[in-house]
């Protein structure tokens, strides 16, 4: 059974900018560009910090372990 | 053990982008650091189980995360009030986890709940198709499409209430207004 798309209606653009109705928060592109972009710069961040050298320690210590001093 | 230079090479550069999740997850560099040191040790553990030419990313991720979640049912009362310790360690490390210009945003996304903040990265900031990112939280495509879109719209929201001078003047000149209305 199919509801009808009758629901309550947002205001459009026009109402808003003539101040009828409450005005909305402008969800709009512009703050969802902002969004993505301080998302990825947060991340980036970190990721620009590169490669601290304990990962490769750690790969060398694992790696070497067997082969050169197993009795160390 | 022998680590074959090409997988070394893979988990090495896989380092910057697991680090970024992490500290997403848990909110601490150093235990974001931890986690990526035990991703690494359980991926070599068990490199046999990967599929050679598929997604090697993707399946750190996968590791990473179920880490993070088996430590963190151990830690549930620590960890799972998404408002408070979390947020609590976003805030305290501004100089771990970026520029002050971001404090904002950052602050907003530490509200989100952890299944919607963790979709968000994966889709928004580690570039994964949302495929990709289902694969790795383990659910259904659909569920990681609706968890995006309300991450995006709460953190819309949050920004929009937040920052008057963006995004909100109408808002300040209702309140200058606002006394002067005729009665």
């Amino acid at each position: 059974m199919k509801n009808s798309k009758a629901g309550p209606k947002m205001p459009t653009q026009a109402q808003a900018a003539t101040g009828e109705g409450r005005p909305e928060p402008r969800l709009g592109h512009d703050i969802q560009a902002k969004i993505g972009r301080q998302l990825r710069a947060i991340y980036d961040d970190v990721v620009n910090q590169g490669i601290p050298e304990r990962f490769a320690e750690l790969l060398n210590r694992l790696d070497e372990r067997d082969d050169k001093d197993p009795q160390a | 053990m022998n680590i074959d230079p090409s997988v070394r090479e893979a988990l090495l550069a896989a380092v910057p982008n697991l680090r970024a999740f992490a500290i997403s997850l848990c909110g601490s560099m150093d235990r974001a650091d931890d986690l990526v040191q035990e991703t690494l040790l359980r991926a070599l553990a068990n490199i046999h189980s990967f599929q050679r030419g598929t997604n090697m990313s993707a399946w750190l991720f996968t590791i990473l995360r179920n880490l993070f979640r088996s430590e963190y049912r151990k830690r549930r009362r620590e960890v799972e009030d998404s408002d408070g310790s979390y947020a609590e360690r976003m805030k305290s490390q501004p100089e771990q986890t970026g520029r002050v210009e971001f404090a904002e945003f950052r602050e907003a996304l530490a509200k989100l709940p952890p299944d919607q903040r963790e979709a968000l990265i994966l889709v928004g900031a580690s570039g994964f198709s949302y495929e990709e990112a289902a694969a790795i939280c383990d659910c259904a495509i659909g569920t990681i499409k609706s968890r995006v879109n309300r991450a995006r719209t709460r953190l819309a929201e949050l920004m929009s209430i937040e920052s008057v001078d963006d995004f909100g003047p109408d808002r300040a000149t209702r309140a200058v207004l606002g006394g002067n209305e005729p009665g």
